[in-house]
């Protein structure tokens, strides 16, 4: 069994060789080179352009406008489509847009020869705009006259809302003696900042078109290509080469149906999209900056009797993912601590902002964070231990969801805090952190747990094809729709292949390149679905393989094929193990078979109709230096059960990532806008904070292995995971450190500054004080140091 | 990827560059291009023609000459300065400066020329270098000037270099480092890769008995348009006991001196706090490497 | 539009000396990419922000995306393609990246490689926080480094550990 072994990357050697081909290494250097010309207003409409200048702009191949694209408004999330229009994504986009909504939005594209024309054209293409009001805040949005941005969608900005109802809220409240707490929380604009920049290019083979790009979703972006281009889908062809990370933003059809457009404006040339960073930033996809208020009725033990939610979620310019993600992120609070009074609305508001797309754990890490955020505010204002709170509240074992009818198996959140606290002295270094802290620099220790399911049944459809192709030599080529997005999906796949068929890892050869030609219907990498789902399809196209390779060996062992088994490349006889043949023998023997030749393949979709929770913890132990306003980790640890892990190394991998995102999200990452104009001041990687190898400590990892009944590799969701609670458990660590609480991410030295001003920590009484203190008792340190320098 | 560099002209002497900049009074000097590169693919400079210095390899390296004048080459990246022997005998806390200038591969690209020449405030050299009293030398067709740092910066983005000279060195005399120890705190969203929110550079030289602050130097990035020194501060306490007290004079005293504004990065108000903070902790630091006893 | 200028340079990439004709306006990214088709050097900020594209210059690491590449006249230029060996083998440095599950994506993963290997070209012993000084101006959004740092420390336990076995 290869799977459960921390096997190498399958793509590894490729990868640290440079021999890995992505997109933009593909292209050829002759293609026609396409930038778009950004709106320099945040909301509008283009009332006229002239491009004749731009046009004798030397290199030069052809300007469109916004007024000459197909007034065919398309949807561009992620998501596998549905039949019934009632649930089809929103279709609020088109190519180019002459209704301006947010800074930057995309209004006519230069095709040239090379860039520097290109960007010359741009800079002579003469816009007159109408301008209208912008707004960048939800709130704000959901005001009667606000400006409205999609006014054919809706009348007040509003793009979808939900609610959510459990037992009897108001009556639940009229309890005696409960204790009323209430919050608002406040999650920022961030962004995926993948390495690699959004890029694509197309073509035109006989009448139909080829994009080949660097996204997580080959076969939706061939239906959106196919709906923004007016064009039936068999006549798009997409192909997904190595991709630079995606983490969600690259769940979208971003660029790729524009750049086809472009090709077939001038005759299925090859022209090239290859975006800039600021492009990547202002252009794409973000993480939904929310605002929450969360109200909690506890009695004195510190259950919880009564909870009201409101959610507003800032979904930007264009519909995208909508509300989908806000409504995942309400659900989840009612999960992770199952209340039976549970009142909850949200809502998704079109602002004048960059567009709310999926980003790492989708709603996830917005709702961790006011719900544990919200944990802790309640435990300090009833004094009560917020471990106590954890175990008595959060989701028991046999708990049962009405919904997605998941089970908890396990006694699993008990079993996450008991490894989290070993690893990290949690407990003992709480009581010592309890103790009065006085001085500049102050310690404190915080937790948080999350709650996540796996893959998108039953909102959306769940399916997943594969092919297994067997070779001469006894090896398979196997193909899947679902994406290596740098997450190790192909190096899982393989082993989960190899296990299934019989066969040892290194004799599966996965493809990954998916080209929507020839590659089977998958719907890629999203909602940490692929190892879960790709793994019923993996299971059930092996066994059809295998039975296969058992029934052609039949002919040449002369025994029946239920007394048979393929094991690590050998058929066996099934009663002593005996090796009977190598698959070696038999692949060769069967293809060139002059009386019954027979090329072995198998194929199969499975779609699957269960869902699986996937659980964890993280706690972070931080020292603040209070007049420096500066905040460093000693310690962050995640625990999580993510079922049997597959490949254990890999595994631990992606939860490093997830931490530092999530780290990153507590502490430094933020879009910045200028209130004025609403343009994005910070779209480079110097101004928006992506942490650097110097910006966190080593994490520390650790699995419980809960088996997974639903799944047949006994696995469930990993790749987003890690990256909902870190951030909070920090938030949580500060509180205990300062007394302070940061309800708005990130903690920032300018909110650091803030809260603890005040707070009165800044005050100048306090300050010189504390400095006194701080001074007489470190000085004979200073002047011991002082005299080793002398 | 191609830059929009209307013309390119690659010196091969400095008096060539001079006479380049001569025929060329539009043109802009590019050294290692950290700036100037990055302006021309935002499109400020784009179109421009430039005049290349990155060959002049005489403008490059650290000398200790006869006087006791530390010389460094307007082209030496800040990798050099960080680990070159005479900036880490007599200031090293220059070569702190350079080190915290970006990322590594930045700070061999990067030259200090560079760094002085953009009248940027938040440069990590120019407060140091402000706070040493250095002395910058350019040449035109018409020789050599010097000029010592405190009349170099006019305003933000623009200091006293005419379009046809070129700086040549920064030369930090003995007197002024000569008995001093001191140090860099730059103050900074992350601790790779970026730029000084606050920029804080002190040295101090103390009596014999290293009980009294004799001399002491602060100035700023970021604490106004261009790097300031706050010479109230540094009034108040010439000829102070080093304890306490004077520290905390001295980072009060700084207020009378700094000036930052409000931007999307940081508030006045936090900008005035750290400033001050990092007075006090920049001193006591410098005291202390100075051998100093605190009372 | 003025003429395009053009310009021969020569220099050494990955130990082959090579003399090409090139626009001037090229970074020494764009020539490595397009026109000596080493795609190891990943473009990814085009600002001497992310590291991506980071190749050794006469044993230093730089940005090539913000280094002319006229500049590079003369210079000794070596991308993770010159560190396979003619039999096809690899750098203890890159096999560390396979072995601590250091590559995710990968795209950051040629300008690591660089900068490791400049790092640890000195044998000397460095701590692990003076590591992750030296890795700083190469940026990896998947890994959170701390593979990565487990790669180059090992790497540079081990050389440090075979120099003293070679001593003694």
């Amino acid at each position: 069994m290869s799977v459960g072994k921390s096997i190498k990357r399958v793509d590894a050697f490729d990868k640290v060789t440079g021999r890995a081909q992505y997109t933009a290494d593909l292209c050829d250097e002759r293609a026609l080179i396409a930038k778009v010309l950004p709106s320099t207003i945040a909301h509008g409409r283009v009332k006229s352009m002239d491009t004749s200048e731009a046009e004798k702009v030397k290199g030069v191949v052809k300007v469109i406008t916004c007024f000459e694209v197909p007034q065919v408004p398309f949807p561009t999330a992620g998501h596998p489509w549905t039949t019934d229009p009632e649930h089809q994504d929103i279709a609020d986009r088109l190519l180019l847009n002459e209704h301006v909504r947010y800074y930057g939005d995309e209004i006519a594209l230069v095709i040239a020869e090379d860039e520097i024309s290109a960007k010359q054209a741009l800079d002579k293409i003469m816009v007159e705009y109408e301008e209208y009001p912008h707004v960048l805040d939800p709130l704000e949005s959901m005001k009667p006259g606000a400006p409205l941005i999609h006014e054919e969608i809706s009348p007040n900005n509003v793009l979808a809302s939900s609610s959510s109802r459990v037992g009897n809220y108001e009556e639940a409240i009229k309890e005696e003696g409960l204790t009323k707490v209430e919050g608002w929380y406040h999650l920022p604009t961030v962004q995926h900042a993948h390495l690699e920049p959004n890029v694509c290019y197309a073509y035109m083979e006989k009448e139909r078109v080829v994009v080949v790009t660097s996204t997580q979703i080959p076969h939706i972006v061939r239906r959106v290509v196919g709906q923004a281009n007016c064009l039936p889908w068999g006549d798009v062809r997409i192909v997904k080469p190595y991709i630079g990370g995606g983490f969600g933003n690259k769940q979208d059809a971003l660029w790729e149906p524009l750049c086809a457009f472009a090709s077939r404006s001038v005759g299925g040339r090859l022209v090239m999209i290859d975006t800039t960073r600021e492009e990547t930033f202002v252009n794409n996809r973000v993480r939904h900056s929310m605002h929450a208020h969360l109200t909690s009725w506890l009695r004195p033990d510190g259950s919880l009797v009564a909870r009201k939610l409101k959610l507003y979620s800032d979904q930007g310019a264009y519909a995208s993912h909508g509300h989908s993600v806000t409504a995942k992120a309400m659900g989840s609070v009612n999960q992770i601590y199952p209340c039976d009074n549970f009142e909850a609305d949200s809502y998704t508001v079109y602002t004048n902002k960059q567009v709310g797309g999926a980003m790492r754990a989708y709603g996830m890490p917005q709702a961790t964070f006011f719900t544990e955020a919200h944990t802790e505010d309640i435990c300090q204002k009833m004094n009560l231990d917020p471990l106590e709170f954890r175990r008595k509240n959060s989701m028991p074992e046999g708990y049962v969801d009405d919904f997605s009818k998941n089970v908890n198996y396990y006694d699993t959140y008990n079993q996450l805090m008991d490894k989290a606290i070993e690893m990290t002295d949690y407990e003992e270094k709480r009581k010592l952190y309890a103790q009065p802290q006085t001085g500049p620099v102050r310690r404190g220790i915080g937790m948080s747990l999350f709650w996540y399911n796996t893959g998108v049944w039953p909102i959306s459809i769940e399916t997943s094809a594969c092919r297994m192709v067997l070779n001469q030599d006894g090896s398979i080529q196997l193909q899947l729709g679902e994406t290596e997005i740098g997450q190790g999906a192909d190096t899982a796949f393989s082993q989960m292949a190899a296990s299934a068929v019989g066969i040892p890892v290194e004799d599966v050869n996965i493809v990954s390149t998916q080209d929507t030609d020839v590659t089977p219907f998958g719907l890629g990498a999203y909602a940490s679905r692929q190892t879960y789902v790709a793994g019923f399809s993996i299971n059930q196209t092996g066994t059809l393989l295998k039975e296969r390779i058992l029934q052609n060996a039949h002919r040449y062992v002369r025994m029946p094929v239920e007394l048979l088994d393929l094991v690590n490349g050998k058929i066996v006889r099934k009663s002593d193990g005996k090796e009977l043949m190598s698959l070696c023998d038999l692949a060769l023997n069967v293809l060139y078979c002059h009386e019954q030749g027979n090329h072995i393949t198998a194929e199969s979709t499975y779609q699957v109709k269960s869902n699986a929770y996937s659980f964890g913890v993280s706690v972070a132990e931080v020292e603040i230096d209070i007049p420096l306003c500066k905040v460093e980790i000693l310690d962050i640890c995640n625990v999580h059960d993510a079922g049997n892990l597959i490949n254990p190394q890999t595994a631990e991998a992606q939860v490093h990532g997830g931490m530092s995102m999530s780290i990153g999200y507590g502490l430094y990452e933020q879009l910045l806008y200028d209130e004025e104009t609403g343009r994005v001041l910070n779209d480079n990687l110097l101004d928006y904070k992506l942490s650097t190898s110097m910006d966190h400590p080593d994490m520390k990892v650790a699995f419980i292995e809960n088996t997974e009944p639903t799944s047949p590799f006994g696995t469930r969701a990993l790749g987003e995971p890690p990256a909902c609670s870190p951030a909070v458990a920090i938030r949580n660590a500060i509180l205990q450190a300062t007394g302070v609480p940061f309800n708005t991410l990130p903690i920032t030295p300018q909110r650091l500054y803030e809260g603890f001003a005040e707070a009165g920590l800044l005050e100048s009484d306090f300050e010189t004080n504390s400095r006194r203190e701080h001074y007489d008792r470190t000085r004979d340190e200073l002047n011991h140091k002082s005299q080793e320098t002398a | 990827m191609k830059y929009d560099i209307k013309k390119l002209y690659e010196a091969g002497s400095l008096d060539e560059a001079i006479s380049l900049l001569e025929e060329h009074p539009e043109a802009k000097i590019i050294a290692g291009g950290s700036d100037i590169l990055i302006s021309v693919r935002a499109g400020e400079l784009a179109g421009c023609t430039l005049v290349s210095i990155y060959g002049l390899d005489d403008l490059r390296g650290v000398t200790l000459e006869t006087d006791g004048t530390i010389r460094i080459g307007s082209l030496t990246s800040f990798s050099n300065i960080a680990r070159n022997e005479i900036i880490n005998k007599y200031i090293p806390y220059l070569g702190e400066a350079a080190g915290s200038v970006g990322g590594p591969q930045v700070r061999n690209i990067g030259t200090i020329g560079g760094n002085t020449c953009n009248g940027v405030t938040s440069a990590d050299t120019a407060s140091t270098l402000l706070a040493l009293d250095a002395i910058l030398e350019v040449k035109g067709k018409d020789g050599y000037r010097s000029i010592p740092i405190k009349d170099w910066y006019i305003k933000s983005k623009l200091v006293d270099l005419k379009p046809t000279e070129v700086q040549t060195s920064i030369l930090i005399p003995k007197e002024s480092y000569e008995g001093y120890f001191g140090n860099y705190y730059k103050y900074s969203m992350r601790h790779a890769m970026d730029i000084a929110t606050c920029g804080c550079s002190v040295n101090v030289k103390l009596s014999a008995d290293k009980k009294t602050v004799e001399d002491v130097r602060i100035a700023y990035g970021v604490a106004g348009p261009v790097p300031l020194r706050a010479t109230t501060a540094e009034a108040a306490v010439k000829g102070r006991a080093v304890d306490l007290d004077m520290l905390e004079l001295f980072s009060e005293k700084v207020k009378d001196d700094i000036n930052p504004r409000t931007s999307w990065r940081a508030s006045k108000e936090f900008r005035t706090h750290l400033m001050t903070e990092l007075a006090r902790r920049c001193l006591t630091e410098s005291i202390r490497r100075s051998g100093g006893i605190f009372q | 539009m003025s003429d395009i200028q053009y310009k021969e340079i020569t220099f050494t990439v990955n130990g082959k000396e090579r003399s090409v004709m090139i626009d001037v306006r090229s970074s020494l990214l764009e020539v490595l990419r397009n026109k000596l088709h080493l795609h190891s050097v990943k473009k990814g900020c085009e600002v001497g922000e992310c590291g991506a594209c980071t190749v050794l210059i006469d044993g230093e690491p730089f940005d090539s995306c913000i280094y002319l590449a006229v500049w590079a006249e003369g210079k000794d230029i070596l991308t993770v393609e010159g560190l396979m060996g003619a039999d096809g083998s690899i750098s203890d440095i890159q096999q560390a990246f396979i072995d601590e599950a250091a590559v995710q994506c990968g795209f950051c993963t040629p300008g690591l490689i660089m900068t490791s290997y400049s790092i640890l070209a000195d044998g000397k012993r460095y701590t692990r926080d003076e590591l992750r000084q030296k890795l700083a101006g190469n940026m990896c959004r998947c890994t959170g480094y701390h593979n990565i740092i487990n790669a180059v420390e090992n790497i540079m336990l081990k050389r440090i550990e075979e120099a003293e076995v070679k001593d003694s």
